[in-house]
């Protein structure tokens, strides 16, 4: 019997199980990937809002705030990408001045701090690349980006290490209630848990209905977007958006915290939950709006990969962090759309809020709060890369030509807790196969890598779900 | 970190780095090393297990590995000093390498002069804005190729091929011998990027359509290919509703381009060429930074190793030139620019300087388009100086005309060539 079971492991599930497990709980994660960061997490803009966009008063507008000011402490204990690199919201015509003062005035309600609306010229003078048709900007300095996969996969190495089970590759089929506990039924087991925890993220509203009869919808609103070569990278150095519309925030144009430029995304409803395909309609509009925030946009050929990821929209328009109401015991964490990866690193804290005055654990005295990343050789200054080398020659054998990700880097992702098993989960966990030849060079070599490591044949490596055989 | 010095250095020791080490040798430079990222040399070549290598150098077809073993055999013969498994991680203006490799961690060479032999890179799908969904079983032509030829592992067995670049053709044929099926090769312009012969011997001899003017519109299947939406397209590329059709496969492979890889050289702070991605060379195939030099495919993609050889003779002679004359004189005059006249993309060199010719001055280049029955012309300041008659030109092959000594000896104040089309 657990305590707790959280059903996805993206990166809300992977908060509430970090924070769990500083408790003396007996929890475990379901997943219906072989990896964490599967769905949403994997496929967003990396941007850490810094919370004006939200309408006051809401649980988004609580906890992005919130989320925003921790970042940076959790970036630090838990070893991923973080900048805080500012964003600026442009407005192109008068009429469009009243939403940005409205911004603006959310944005001072949120506690949102430093703000300022400025001249196009002023705009321009912080980003020169910038339309000469911007004629006012709002500024706002706490806006940040983020690695989604580094946070993810940093929350979810942590959890474990504290002793938080994950069980990937179970889909959850069913969930029954039993006496004193529900039973979570997936494709492989069935888990006893006292809590059930639901962060399914596009299926939340499936995994809802299973126990609870209040109805709930959650939509999936497919983004997409187009990813530039880091030659581009360097065009802007905050993050630029548009005036928001009904459909979200518009499209933005922004660095990457690993140097690339992102641009997108769309704002598409789809009936279809696994619709993670891009389309020439989407990517041309992303582009062509994208291109209305700047002068020179880059050209088409600058452009390194494309993809889609699908929000978890819910019609109130705000998280639902809650206890079901016919359900004891069995907690939403739905509807978790943008600013949901900001909110991060205080959603597991508002979920844990929930779920300690039921069990009442004791705090662990033996809490791991830190987690060390993968060390990126490339990125050290040069005695400590030499140092690593003359440790371990494995950091000095290049895999990956274009992020300069080296043997050692790999070795690290696929033994450490969580570790890497497929194609994807070493290019999350290190970039191999992210850069500009997408994976060309790299494939061979990093396979060959898990083929010995993991001792499976070149044939059984998977790309990342349980049919992506490479080969 | 240690650090020692070289006169001259080579990055790469595919096709290029290996005929440049040997021509500088020949040129009476000692001390040459050539730095190698992958376990043996011979770069690309050792999975290219096909034929038709050599037939300019040699006289006779060489498969890729033999091509390379007669390159690297004398390269270890005359003692040459290589280092595999070597990364370079940087190049600095002052001719300061940084590399790292398993045996001495990271280490630096400061060399009397650099050439640059990194060869190119497939163009990804990404770059190439096709869109549907992204599950495993699109491939590069060459990584597809590297499986078949050196892992001895197909990537699928039901294949469509994107691009009809020349191994995007040879890959056609290999998966075809190995038991796949090959459904067609799309081509998104109206003329194929690769070798003639190439379309013949891998195409048309084993009945695999090519579809010109097509490309691909989505791909199907989440988690490993299922098919893809092929359809024609219009003189500006955009596909033609309408004129879809669907391939079932389970591979992808994409054959549409290659890039100089020019990492090092841009990080160095080189002038480039955005038509070629190479390096701004003149015609002593140096860049902007005396003694680095550039030759083979990080210099311009080409269609014919034997070229590649060539050309990185001329690099490894004029390195040791510039090693043998140290304290050589700066260049006196300025030098004569290279312009692109109708009908052609780029040149190579990009200028030339008198002082360095010593005989006729070869300039490689390719077109834009498919055209027969024209007169490539050279033109001094706008003056035709002399044309060649060609029967047809492509972009898939590279075309060359030489400047000649006493043409530039005649003309002592020109100021611009160009290389194109002449009226008749």
């Amino acid at each position: 019997m657990y305590d707790v079971c959280i059903i996805g492991a993206g990166v809300t599930g992977s908060s509430i199980a970090r924070e769990l497990s500083k408790y003396d709980l007996k929890t475990i994660v379901v997943e219906r990937g072989l990896d964490v960061c599967e769905g949403t997490s994997k496929a967003n803009s990396g941007i850490v809002h810094a919370g004006f966009d939200a309408e006051p008063g809401t649980l988004k507008a609580k906890l992005n705030r919130e989320g925003n000011e921790r970042m940076e402490q959790l970036s630090k204990d838990l070893d991923f990408s973080f900048k805080r690199n500012g964003s600026m919201v442009i407005c192109c015509e008068e009429s469009g001045m009243d939403t940005l003062k409205k911004l603006m005035s959310n944005g001072e309600k949120n506690g949102v701090k430093n703000m300022k609306i400025i001249s196009g010229d002023e705009a321009r003078a912080k980003e020169p690349n910038l339309s000469k048709n911007v004629i006012a900007a709002l500024d706002v300095p706490m806006g940040g980006i983020v690695c989604p996969f580094e946070l993810t996969i940093a929350l979810a190495e942590n959890a474990c290490v504290n002793g938080v089970e994950f069980a990937f590759d179970n889909e959850v089929k069913d969930i029954k209630r039993s006496t004193g506990c529900y039973k979570v039924i997936t494709s492989k087991r069935e888990i006893e848990a006292k809590i059930v925890i639901n962060a399914a993220g596009v299926y939340a509203d499936r995994i809802h209905s299973m126990v609870s009869t209040v109805p709930m919808k959650i939509t999936a609103r497919r983004g997409q977007y187009c990813l530039y070569d880091k030659q581009t990278g360097k065009m802007v150095s905050r993050t630029i958006f548009q005036l928001p519309s009904k459909l979200g925030k518009g499209v933005l144009f922004t660095p990457t915290v690993h140097g690339n430029l992102l641009v997108g995304p769309t704002a598409e409803d789809i009936d279809d939950k696994e619709g993670t395909n891009t389309t020439a309609e989407g990517m041309n509009y992303a582009r062509m709006k994208a291109s209305e925030s700047v002068e020179n946009m880059p050209a088409g050929r600058m452009m390194i990969t494309s993809f889609s990821g699908l929000r978890a929209h819910e019609e109130g328009d705000d998280f639902i962090i809650r206890e079901a109401e016919d359900a004891e015991n069995f907690i939403d964490a739905a509807g978790i759309e943008s600013p949901g990866l900001s909110c991060a690193p205080v959603i597991g804290e508002y979920v844990a809020n929930i779920v300690i005055p039921k069990l009442n654990p004791k705090k662990k005295e033996d809490f791991i709060a830190k987690r060390e990343g993968i060390r990126h050789i490339n990125s050290l200054p040069v005695e400590e890369r030499e140092r690593l080398i003359k440790e371990n020659s494995a950091y000095s054998v290049i895999v990956c030509r274009c992020e300069m990700i080296t043997e050692g880097e790999i070795l690290d992702a696929i033994h450490r807790p969580l570790g890497a098993r497929t194609l994807d989960g070493i290019k999350r966990r290190t970039r191999a196969g992210m850069g500009r030849c997408q994976a060309g060079f790299c494939t061979p070599r990093t396979m060959e890598l898990i083929s010995a490591e993991l001792g499976i044949s070149m044939e059984e490596i998977l790309k990342s779900g349980r049919d992506s055989h490479v080969l | 970190m240690y650090c020692r010095n070289v006169d001259i250095a080579i990055i790469g020791g595919g096709p290029a780095g290996l005929a440049a080490a040997l021509a500088a040798r020949e040129a009476g430079v000692q001390d040459v090393l050539i730095l190698e990222r992958d376990t043996k040399l011979g770069g690309i070549l050792n999975q290219c297990i096909h034929n038709g290598f050599g037939l300019h150098t040699f006289k006779e077809e060489l498969t890729g590995p033999e091509y390379a073993a007669r390159f690297a055999d004398r390269v270890i013969a005359e003692g040459i000093e290589y280092k595999l498994g070597t990364m370079v991680v940087d190049l600095s203006k002052d001719k300061t390498i940084t590399a790292m490799n398993r045996e001495d961690g990271m280490f630096t060479i400061k060399a009397k002069a650099v050439i640059l032999a990194m060869g190119c890179r497939e163009r990804p799908r990404g770059a190439l804005g096709i869109p549907g969904f992204r599950p495993a079983g699109i491939f590069s032509a060459g990584t597809a190729q590297r499986f078949v030829n050196i892992e001895g592992i197909m990537p699928g067995k039901e294949v469509v091929i994107l691009g009809s670049g020349d191994i995007g053709l040879i890959m056609a044929r290999r998966m075809t011998l190995e038991g796949a099926k090959v459904k067609v090769v799309a081509e998104l312009m109206p003329y194929s990027g690769g070798l003639k012969r190439n379309i013949v011997q891998c195409l048309n001899d084993y009945g695999i359509p090519l579809k010109l003017s097509h490309t691909v519109v989505d791909i199907k299947g989440k988690e490993r290919v299922e098919g893809v939406t092929i359809a024609q397209v219009d003189a500006k590329n955009k596909p033609i509703p309408g004129t879809e059709e669907f391939y079932a496969c389970d591979t992808l492979l994409l054959s549409c381009g290659l890039i100089p890889e020019n990492e090092l050289t841009t990080g160095a702070g080189i002038e480039m060429n955005p038509v070629t991605s190479g390096a701004v060379v003149d015609n002593s195939l140096e860049t902007s930074i005396p003694g680095i030099y550039a030759c083979g495919n990080v210099l311009h993609v080409h269609d014919l190793v034997d070229y590649v050889s060539e050309e990185a003779g001329n690099a490894g002679r004029n390195a040791a030139k510039f090693v043998l004359d140290a304290g050589r004189e700066e260049a006196g005059s300025d030098p004569i620019i290279m312009k692109t006249g109708k009908g052609v993309r780029y040149t190579v060199p990009s200028k030339i300087c008198r002082e360095k010719v010593e005989k006729d001055v070869l300039v490689r280049f390719r077109v834009d388009n498919v055209y027969k029955d024209v007169k490539l012309g050279i033109f001094f300041d706008g003056e035709l100086v002399r044309s060649v008659k060609k029967r047809t030109v492509a972009p898939g092959e590279m075309e060359e005309l030489r400047i000649r000594k006493e043409e530039l000896d005649k003309f002592p104040d020109v100021r611009e060539i160009t290389v194109g089309f002449a009226e008749d």
